[in-house]
């Protein structure tokens, strides 16, 4: 069933891709000829259709990069770059990937404490769910330049500040879907649960975290792309030097679109990387555990 | 007193006795800590008490207090630690700062809110919404938009930023673009996967009906898809606060929130951040809300809204 669905949805996700490439390239043309034409009349040559065409998508600092310069850019800054290269897309990658993993690795962890405290303790869940849930409609993203600021001046800087931006964004869908999912077994389980004269504690380890599993996986997907997300503005407003964010602002600094892009690119990769690596980790317990 | 009121009594009195002592012994060693404490303390058995006590009033109450708590603990800290106000300041001078210059606060949130994320916000749900309608009629389409756009919405949208920002010049118009690609794909994902909401039976009895494609569209479909429709919209309610403030960081005139945050901090004005910090807030909660509101008013039928 699962294949053929695949399979299926194939062709028509093809179809929408190149749809979209074929969008970009031609959005290229359109938003590259105002500079292409102003080109060409200082320098006295008439564009035919063409040359038109072909020096929209070479521009150096093109106010859309067609895809194939940006896959140019990517192909220069990972491959043909050393790894410890300023300039190697790798190295900022590497940056940004080691606080997006600290800032999960903590914002999990204190997620899965809070969903803990919560199911078990009643004042916990009456006073706390509710700031959990405010807490998200503060933009933290906002006062992420602020956060990186004071924990600098109290000495703390590097990775850290970054990470706990990321913190703060993926402990959210941890604390609701472990909730959801430490609640999941019914009253009947439950039951059978006490008719054993199981303790608390047996009932969290044998029967509320087993439950638990699929909504964990579930919120650590989108923890994960939370987590990248706030690294990346993380680096932004502290005009930090390395990261994909920092290329993100340099390239915005000097006009370097194929070098946004390129960052934009890596960025999603890597995001698509990483929720695909917990989807496989998550096909794969879920099926040891007789779930999936 | 019932078995459990008891029991709960007994338990808290060894709770009690255990933090006093704790307390008086923190409490030779350093003021503030045992300060601290004993506001936490306090603000927890309150709510501890009124949880186990009447569910409603609880309900309301308890995280009312929990907050009064934090804020509590946190002024005391920086009065009792003299944390310098460069780094954090005090709910109450960010509280003066925030009255002083509501003219400054309103001209962020004007610039920022109004103009930005919401027009934002209505242009990207709007045109989600009628394409995911668009896209429901041919399933070619659906099947190869879906995973696209499922992929899309977990990307860091916000990294188009500085290219909108090129595209679009500094005023609000770059900032409701980022705004209109930051929601643009969980709502049309939502919508997409809302119209499909209505089992098969009900689209026979409309069939029966004789109901044409537009007749259980607007009678059928849409209304089963609300519920989703509205999740969307939620999502995407942070999302154009986030968007629109980030957007800022790249280049804003010399107004709005994200622009003010940026410079304040620079200044080391940090009372001011943490009073738009409290407007964004405050807008995210309400804009928030009135989703909330109009879902229940709207889906009221669902089961997640009866209790």
């Amino acid at each position: 069933m699962g294949e053929q669905r695949l399979s299926r949805s194939v062709l028509p996700v093809l179809t929408v891709v190149g749809f979209l490439l074929v969008a970009w390239y031609g959005a290229a043309i359109w938003l590259n000829a105002p500079w292409a034409y102003d080109k060409a009349t200082r320098s006295g040559v008439e564009h035919t259709a063409a040359t038109l065409v072909a020096d929209t998508w070479s521009q150096e600092k093109p106010k859309l990069p067609a895809p194939h310069q940006v896959g140019q850019e990517l192909w220069k800054t990972t491959v043909e770059k050393k790894i410890t290269s300023k300039r190697s897309l790798i190295y900022h990658s590497w940056v940004t990937l080691s606080a997006t993993f600290l800032g999960f690795v903590l914002g999990t962890g204190l997620g899965v404490l809070l969903a803990i405290g919560i199911v078990f303790n009643r004042t916990m869940d009456m006073s706390v769910m509710p700031w959990v849930i405010a807490s998200q409609t503060i933009p933290i993203l906002a006062i992420a330049p602020m956060i990186i600021v004071v924990l600098n001046a109290v000495g703390i800087s590097g990775l850290l500040p970054k990470a706990m931006i990321s913190m703060y964004l993926s402990f959210f869908p941890v604390v609701v879907g472990m909730v959801k999912g430490l609640r999941s077994p019914d009253q009947m389980q439950l039951d059978q649960m006490r008719t054993w004269h199981a303790s608390a504690a047996q009932t969290f380890w044998k029967l509320r975290l087993p439950a638990s599993m699929p909504y964990f996986f579930t919120s650590l997907k989108i923890a994960m792309a939370a987590s990248l997300v706030g690294a990346i503005v993380g680096e932004l407003p502290t005009g930090a030097v390395a990261g994909l964010g920092a290329r993100l602002l340099a390239g915005s600094y000097y006009g370097q679109t194929i070098q946004i892009w390129s960052a934009l690119i890596m960025a999603a990769a890597l995001a698509a990387a990483l929720v695909g690596i917990i989807g496989m980790v998550q096909r794969i317990t879920l099926k040891r555990m007789g779930m999936a | 007193m019932r078995y459990e009121d008891t029991f709960w009594f007994l338990n808290n009195l060894k709770f009690v006795a255990v933090s006093l002592a704790a307390l008086i012994g923190v409490g030779f060693v350093n003021g503030t800590i045992a300060l601290l404490l004993a506001i936490w303390v306090v603000g927890w058995m309150l709510n501890s008490w009124l949880t186990h006590g009447v569910p409603r009033v609880a309900r309301f109450l308890s995280p009312v207090i929990f907050g009064v708590t934090i804020l509590l603990l946190w002024e005391t800290a920086v009065d009792g630690f003299e944390i310098s106000e460069v780094l954090l300041p005090a709910p109450s001078v960010i509280a003066a700062r925030f009255v002083t210059s509501l003219d400054i606060l309103w001209i962020d949130f004007v610039q920022t809110v109004i103009k930005g994320a919401l027009s934002g916000y209505v242009m990207g749900c709007g045109a989600a919404f009628l394409i995911a309608i668009a896209i429901d009629r041919y399933p070619f389409l659906q099947r190869g938009l879906l995973p696209v756009g499922n992929f899309v919405a977990a990307l860091p949208v916000i990294g188009m930023a500085p290219i909108l920002v090129m595209w679009f010049g500094f005023d609000w118009q770059s900032k409701a673009a980022v705004v209109v690609v930051m929601v643009f794909f969980p709502m049309l994902v939502n919508t997409v996967q809302g119209l499909q909401a209505s089992d098969a039976m009900q689209r026979d009895l409309m069939c029966t009906y004789g109901a044409g494609y537009w007749d259980s569209l607007i009678k059928l479909r849409l209304p089963a898809a609300m519920p989703f429709v509205f999740n969307g919209l939620k999502i995407g309610t942070t999302l154009a606060l986030i968007g629109a403030i980030v957007a800022e960081f790249f280049g804003s005139p010399v107004k709005g929130m994200g622009f003010r945050i940026s410079t304040s901090v620079g200044q080391l004005a940090l009372d001011l951040v943490w009073a738009e910090i409290v407007v964004a807030a405050l807008a995210g909660s309400a804009f928030y809300g009135v989703m909330a509101w109009a879902e229940k008013t709207v889906t009221f039928w669902h089961p997640s809204q009866r209790n």
